[in-house]
């Protein structure tokens, strides 16, 4: 009989250490021998429960990620062999049949070829639904179990899951490559891969609430993944810009809450819980960035996002350096939230009344957008217009989607009251 | 991989015949005729007649119904296809991107199913 002996905590550990790290380089180089995501997946899964019947009762091997893969690849046969499509996929088997004579008899471990850099591009691939890529970019690429996605999205398990498994179909029914695409394609794709990435950050920056752990996860989850990018793809400005502009953002983490749990607007932070290093970080990467000469709009929003970062009170901000960065950004990409931007820096380099002018042609394509409001009713108020600036506020406070934006919405109108 | 490319458009917005703007548009289609031959990814493709001339059938209990229309009213009707063996979705998106029609109608990739062990 066999007997399998508890699995001790420090194996456990030791496994869930090694799913989380190199998830995304196992994934990605078993997809590229096997040419398939679900069997890939699987294969690894597999293996790792091998692992904890394994390491339990020897010991934990020297190269754990390269016995994962070892062992993968022999689940993959397995798989293959007995699945029902073996003739598909018999040039595989032929090749995971080499590969495992190769290492039969030796103790040394393969090594991991990084495939990373495919496996983001084909995650994020356009030809998918857009929430389907971040999905996948996180599942496959960043090893998050599908149960704690579908939590960060405010999902259930069983809808996540099967939207995993439609792009996965997708994914092989349409031939969608795993592969780095040729550099003409790169402005598309680049871009989406950016733009996952960034709605990533963005969910979890928006889950301000304390209680929210998970989803403020995705704000650390974000900028590991493009730390990988930056690694992946050293000299690509816009990479860096995405990264200096999440971790300036998340630089202000410890300020973004009042002790009554009420978001601390930019203005009222106090900055001394700011986290230095990851500021220095940000703006050597910005730096970096910039002086590549090829600037885009990331790059320009972490310069702003830089500004504020430097500037000792938000008084002695460099707010005619940030309207420019806002020009500038504004020819780029031209958008109506660029210009709103553009209009609340310009209130405090030039005062309430001139914020307000600039924000005059901004209603109509604004009207439902509650920032806008929000800054409107700070301009009114900073201008003493205390009756015009209590309906916009009122008007936002309407507007808005999530409890934390609400309550500080009123705390600012209450205080405007008060006098 | 074979994929079907359906080109669709709304006949109001593609150029009339006799036109400079048509002469451009056929030199499109002539050059993707030709880039598609010469890479040796084109199956097959034709041009449409407009959805007036179509003709629908069902057959319900036995019954052949016959209708004139197309199936289902829509401003975009399609318009003509290619069939193109590539050999992954983004070669099929390249190819399709040459499509004169995409600069104001749309086209749609879609796989070819493999049903031959079904029959």
């Amino acid at each position: 009989m066999n007997e399998t002996p508890p699995v001790s905590a420090a194996v456990r550990q030791e496994i869930a250490a090694i799913a989380r790290n190199d998830w995304g380089r196992l994934v990605a180089s078993l997809i590229g021998l096997l040419g398939d995501f679900q069997l890939a997946e699987d294969s690894l899964q597999d293996a790792l429960e091998s692992a904890l019947r394994h390491w339990t009762r020897n010991s934990v091997p020297q190269n754990p990620p390269g016995w994962l893969l070892l062992t993968a690849r022999r689940k993959a046969i397995d798989r293959i062999r007995r699945s029902r499509n073996f003739e598909r996929k018999s040039g595989e088997y032929a090749r995971l049949i080499d590969l495992d004579h190769e290492t039969a008899d030796s103790e040394i471990m393969p090594e991991i070829p990084d495939e990373r850099l495919a496996l983001i591009f084909t995650c994020c691939h356009p030809a998918l639904e857009a929430k389907s890529r971040i999905a996948l970019t996180l599942r496959t690429l960043g090893g998050l179990a599908t149960g704690e996605i579908a939590r960060s999205f405010l999902d259930t398990e069983t809808a996540m899951a099967q939207r995993l498994v439609r792009a996965q179909r997708k994914i092989r029914d349409a031939a969608i490559p795993f592969a780095v695409p040729e550099r003409s394609l790169w402005p598309e794709r680049l871009d989406s891969v950016l733009s996952v990435l960034y709605l990533v950050f963005s969910e979890g920056y928006a889950a301000s609430e304390g209680d929210d752990r998970l989803r403020h996860d995705l704000c650390t989850e974000a900028i590991r993944l493009a730390r990988i990018l930056d690694s992946l793809i050293p000299d690509e400005p816009e990479v860096e810009g995405l990264l200096a502009l999440m971790i300036l953002h998340d630089s202000r983490k410890a300020a973004r809450l009042g002790n009554d749990a009420i978001p601390v607007s930019l203005a009222e932070q106090d900055r001394s819980l700011w986290d230095r290093e990851a500021i220095s970080n940000g703006l050597a990467l910005v730096i970096r960035a910039l002086s590549r000469g090829r600037p885009g709009p990331y790059q320009l929003q972490a310069a702003i996002s830089a500004i504020h970062s430097e500037a000792s009170s938000h008084d002695e901000t460099g707010w005619q350096e940030i309207v420019l960065l806002y020009d500038q950004l504004h020819a780029m990409k031209p958008n109506p939230i660029v210009l709103l931007n553009r209009a609340v820096a310009l209130s405090c380099l030039a005062g309430a009344e001139t914020g307000l002018a600039n924000l005059a042609g901004l209603e109509a394509e604004l009207e439902d957008y509650q920032p806008y409001h929000a800054a409107k009713a700070d301009m009114l108020s900073r201008a003493g217009k205390i009756n015009e600036a209590s309906i916009a506020y009122d008007k936002a406070i309407q507007l808005s989607q999530n409890r934390p934006d609400r309550l500080f919405l009123e705390k600012k109108k209450r205080k405007m009251q008060a006098g | 991989m074979k994929y079907i490319a359906l080109i669709y458009a709304n006949p109001a917005n593609e150029p009339k015949f006799g036109t400079p703007e048509f002469a451009e548009y056929m030199k499109g289609y002539k050059a993707c005729n030709e880039t598609y031959a010469a890479d040796g990814v084109l199956l097959g493709g034709e041009a449409l007649r407009s959805t007036d001339v179509a003709t629908t059938v069902r057959v319900r209990g036995g019954k052949t119904s016959t209708m004139d229309g197309p199936f289902i009213e829509t401003k975009e009707q399609l318009g003509g296809y290619y069939l193109l063996d590539c050999p992954d979705l983004d070669s099929a998106i390249r190819y399709a991107a040459m499509i004169p029609t995409a600069k104001f109608g749309s086209v749609e990739i879609r796989p070819i199913a493999d049903v031959s062990g079904l029959l």
